[in-house]
């Protein structure tokens, strides 16, 4: 549900790792400002808030999204998933665990970009050849690691979920 | 043959074994950062903060006629409009600290906000707060600036020249000989380095090859934008938290900037999203003091990318002469070596670190080089990674593979036979302590990827290249406090801002000197209020120096322990020994944690604490192998197989040291085959997005084979050499000569992209 109320600003209500959400909004600003800067959801960043560098990623009703390209009014009545969500209770998911074990983080400011893309890719192919995943992650930039252990962390985890599954 | 990267290949030159250093623990800051907890500088909101936003110059040289910010003013919502004339008159003062100490403060003023001029295109004109992005964004819109439109300048080869406008009218060349010069030019430094007689050394030799290169500009390319949270509180503390590689010198350079008393700022470091030498100096914690002072409220401000393309510092393009002469049978009679890099529009490149460099991994008896510092119409140009020597060892590694091509010698055993060595000289440094260029290069011919030969494919071109690579590393001043907790953990306060896991590499080497576990130690980057003075994270400097201080510290834990239960035990302290952790006299004993225990039960807090300055950092070496194929059609290079072989003195953190160097074979790949600055005619910058100025991804790359070698820094109480930089100093050469083996085109320009390689190959046919 979107509402415009008098303030120019558009009432939204939306669903944000698995809650209920509600939140004020001008038009012209993105779900990254918001998820951010209104709702303190700060896991996701910014790095380009033009497409080119994957660090906002959300996934959006089931879809990776570069959540910089997206309105945040286009977020009325959707489900979103951020890092936040990632891990649960019961600890790491094990795409995060797997990223701290190989060593696939330096500065880390990628990370979160990065887990929410590659959990994506093994919710739609379980198991992928090294191929797949540059070419998934392709949209996400890291200028620390030269994406070697962050391809290898990835493929550890679909292995390991493949195993427990 | 698969080889499994993810724990590299080690090679030790020693028979040292640790407990700690050399393991692979999980890093203390990881978990954080895996959940997106972790907070980095835009991560903070403070209660009442506002937004601004910085206006840029859309000229690249132009002189500023007038300001009108009153319309911007009157827009709801604003609450500060600044220009320059809002920071105090630097006078003749020199900056303070920091990477480049002594240079005059009017530059580093005038580049935070323009005085009377602008220098390049996306310079600082003016900033506005307002109560938020967007509200400041639209001000920007109603700043009315006048400008007198001015010819640029834009590379170092037009600005030498002695009719070429001169960008900052009274800049005068200091000279190598430290004389001035009397007329003023964009030359800012000259420097001249000598070993030898080069004029003799060239008439021995029997081969002189005699080759020019130029660069264009690149960027760190870190992920993390530039931003700054400031609050100037009504009794003059000024707080600021901000994403730095150095929050001592960010303190330094305010302090210097504001003419602001050094004990009133205090500045918080944020965890930092890369810096690469682009986040040592800066841009908006000036901006947003000046704005919290004028408003009253916390500023929060944050470049978005286009701001941190045009106008933060990249490293510079600009010139490179080597010269190289050789007998037949294959020895380096002499070298000389020319290098002028961009300044930018101000003066101060690193092209002095280029000169040290350039010549490095060869020991030869004569040897020239000269170095000039250029102001052209750029942004002013700071450090990346070995910051010069990527451009200069890309020179004359490839003088080198042409010089074995040549005479028909193998790359690594003329390497072998040249090397410098222990004793041999260095530019402008003591003579070379052990190091490891021949264990790199013998690890190097040793590897599978040397030793398996290049697979063939019809109509493809395929060719393999191997490169040196140096940087000298840097020590610095590095401080840490360390607290031992009553249950035997320790707090390890240390001032490094952590970019990629030297919180454990610190932590690991306390751990390793006091005899505890290194989940036991628990490393925080501490605040400039709450740890002693710490220069940058910078010069590959932090494991080494800051490992130190971790190491010193522990030692001085140790005393404190000892002293403590010397009383308690009634002995003397000199008869207490400590192995593994364990204290032990006159049959009594007690571990770290114990100890902590009872010198509790006595009032006794022991607090380990160090600061050093090191000098001894040792230098690193690299060799790297690049197997490529060329398409001939497009002229786009392809990387088929990596090898990095690196010295790292001893490893304290592999999987980290690992990390380095594939991370800076992949900066060194993208510098070789496609990142660069497009500039039109008049100096506006064209590729200012990451769409168009295009960084790696992980599909543009293949695994990085790493291989560590371990010649102990005798420097360092364990051995260490800093590791971060010298990786990505061989790309770009392995790469030049590997497209040469492929297809006997030499390239003379970086970044080799597909244009330039396919008229390279068009010019050759
Ligand atoms: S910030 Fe959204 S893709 Fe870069
Ligand atoms: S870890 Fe720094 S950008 Fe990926």
């Amino acid at each position: 549900m979107a509402t415009e109320i008098q303030s120019g600003k558009v009432h939204v209500q939306t669903t944000i790792n698995g809650e209920s959400v509600d939140f004020l909004a001008e038009p012209r600003e993105s779900l990254l400002e918001v998820l951010r800067d209104n709702l303190g959801l700060t896991g996701a960043k910014e790095g380009c808030n033009n497409g080119n560098c994957g660090a906002c990623n959300v996934v959006m009703d089931g879809v990776l999204v570069n959540s910089c390209c997206v309105l945040s009014v286009e977020a009325a009545g959707a489900s979103i998933e951020t890092i936040e969500g990632v891990a649960s209770p019961e600890g790491l998911h094990p795409l995060q665990q797997s990223f701290l074990e190989n060593a696939a983080l330096q500065c880390g400011v990628c990370t979160p970009g990065f887990i929410v893309a590659a959990k994506a890719l093994l919710e739609e192919n379980p198991d992928p050849t090294e191929y797949e995943v540059r070419w998934w992650l392709a949209g996400n930039l890291c200028r620390c690691t030269g994406y070697d252990k962050i391809v290898r962390a990835v493929l550890d985890a679909a292995e390991r979920m493949r195993a427990e599954a | 043959m698969a080889v499994d990267t993810r724990v590299g290949q080690t090679i030790k030159h020693h028979d040292e074994e640790y407990k700690v250093i050399g393991t692979r623990p999980i890093r203390h800051d990881g978990l954080e950062k895996v959940t997106g907890e972790a907070r980095y500088g835009s991560d903070i909101n403070l209660p009442g903060q506002l937004h601004g936003k910085v206006l840029r110059s859309p000229h690249a040289h132009a002189r500023i006629v007038s300001i009108d910010t009153s319309r911007a003013e009157a827009l709801d919502g604003v609450r500060a409009v600044i220009t320059s004339a809002a920071f105090p008159d630097p006078g003749d003062k020199l900056t303070g600290g920091g990477e480049a100490p002594g240079l005059p403060l009017k530059f580093k003023s005038a580049n935070m906000l323009a005085r009377g001029k602008v220098h390049y295109h996306g310079h600082a004109i003016a900033a506005v707060a307002a109560a938020n992005p967007h509200v400041a964004a639209e001000a920007l819109k109603l700043i009315d600036v006048e400008y007198e439109v001015l010819d640029p300048v834009l590379e170092v080869w037009d600005a030498m020249k002695s009719d070429a406008p001169v960008i900052i009218e009274d800049l005068y060349t200091a000279r190598a000989d430290g004389t001035t010069a009397e007329e003023p030019s964009n030359v800012a430094a000259e420097m001249l380095y000598e070993v030898g007689d080069v004029d003799a050394g060239f008439a021995e030799a029997d081969l002189v090859v005699d080759r020019e290169f130029t660069f264009g500009v690149v960027h760190q390319g870190y992920i993390e934008t530039h931003n700054a949270t400031a609050h100037w509180l009504k009794d003059g503390h000024l707080h600021v938290w901000c994403s730095s590689q150095g929050a001592f010198t960010i303190r330094q350079e305010l302090a210097d900037l504001l003419d602001h008393p050094i004990t009133k700022i205090h500045v918080v470091p944020m965890e930092i999203g890369g810096g690469f030498g682009g986040k040592t100096t800066a841009y908006l914690e000036p901006l947003a003091a000046l704005l919290s002072r004028q408003t009253g409220h916390p500023i929060k401000m944050a470049m978005d990318r286009a701001d941190v393309l045009k106008a933060t510092g990249p490293t510079p393009g600009g010139y490179v002469r080597v010269k190289l002469g050789v007998t037949n049978d294959g020895m380096i009679t002499a070298g000389y070596a020319n290098l002028a890099f961009d300044a930018g529009g101000y003066p101060g490149s690193v092209v002095g670190a280029g000169c040290r460099c350039v010549f490095a991994p060869y020991n030869m008896p004569n040897a020239k080089v000269e170095g000039f510092d250029v102001v052209v119409n750029k942004p002013k140009t700071h450090a990346y990674r070995a910051p010069g020597a990527t451009h200069a060892e890309f020179a004359s590694e490839t003088v080198v593979d042409e010089i074995c091509r040549t005479l028909d010698i193998d790359p690594v055993e003329f390497r072998l036979k040249n090397s410098a060595k222990e004793g041999d000289w260095q530019l402008a440094m003591p003579p070379y302590p052990r190091i490891g260029h021949i264990e790199c290069m013998e690890a190097a011919r040793d590897s599978a990827q040397w030793q398996t030969p290049l697979e063939t494919a019809p109509g493809k071109k395929r060719g393999r290249g191997i490169a040196s690579g140096f940087w000298f590393n840097i020590g610095f001043t590095s401080s840490v406090t360390a607290k031992l907790n009553s249950d035997g953990s320790v707090t390890l306060l240390e001032g490094s801002t952590d970019i990629g896991g030297t919180r454990t590499s610190i932590a690991m080497q306390f751990a390793e000197t006091l005899g505890i576990s290194v989940e036991d130690v628990d490393p925080i980057v501490a605040d400039t209020d709450s740890v002693g003075q710490t220069d940058v994270t910078g010069g590959s400097r932090v494991t080494f120096a800051t490992g130190l201080a971790a190491h010193n510290a522990a030692n001085d834990m140790k005393d404190q322990i000892v002293e403590g239960l010397a009383d308690l035990w009634d002995v003397a302290a000199d008869s207490i020994s400590h192995a593994d952790g364990t204290f032990s006299a006159n049959g009594k004993s007690a571990t770290v944690g114990e100890a902590a225990g009872l010198l509790e039960e006595e009032g006794v807090f022991p607090i380990g604490k160090n600061t050093v300055t090191p000098t001894r950092e040792g230098g690193a070496f690299a060799v790297h192998i690049a197997d490529v194929e060329v398409d001939e059609e497009t002229g786009k290079v392809e990387v088929l197989r990596y090898t990095a072989v690196q010295d790292a003195g001893v490893a304290i953190y592999p999987p980290y040291v690992e990390g380095q160097m594939q991370g800076g074979v992949v900066q060194g790949v993208g510098w070789a085959l496609n990142e660069e600055y497009v500039y039109d005619d008049d100096g506006h910058l064209l590729n200012a997005s990451l769409l168009d100025y295009r960084m790696p991804t992980a599909l543009d790359v293949p695994n990085i084979e790493t291989i560590i070698v371990e010649v102990p820094n005798p420097g360092h109480p364990y051995g260490v050499r800093g590791v971060g930089e010298v990786p990505i100093v061989p790309p770009p050469a392995a790469m030049a000569n590997a497209i040469h083996d492929a297809t006997g085109v030499r390239m003379s320009h970086l970044p080799m992209s597909p244009a330039r390689v396919q008229a390279a190959l068009a010019a050759e046919a």
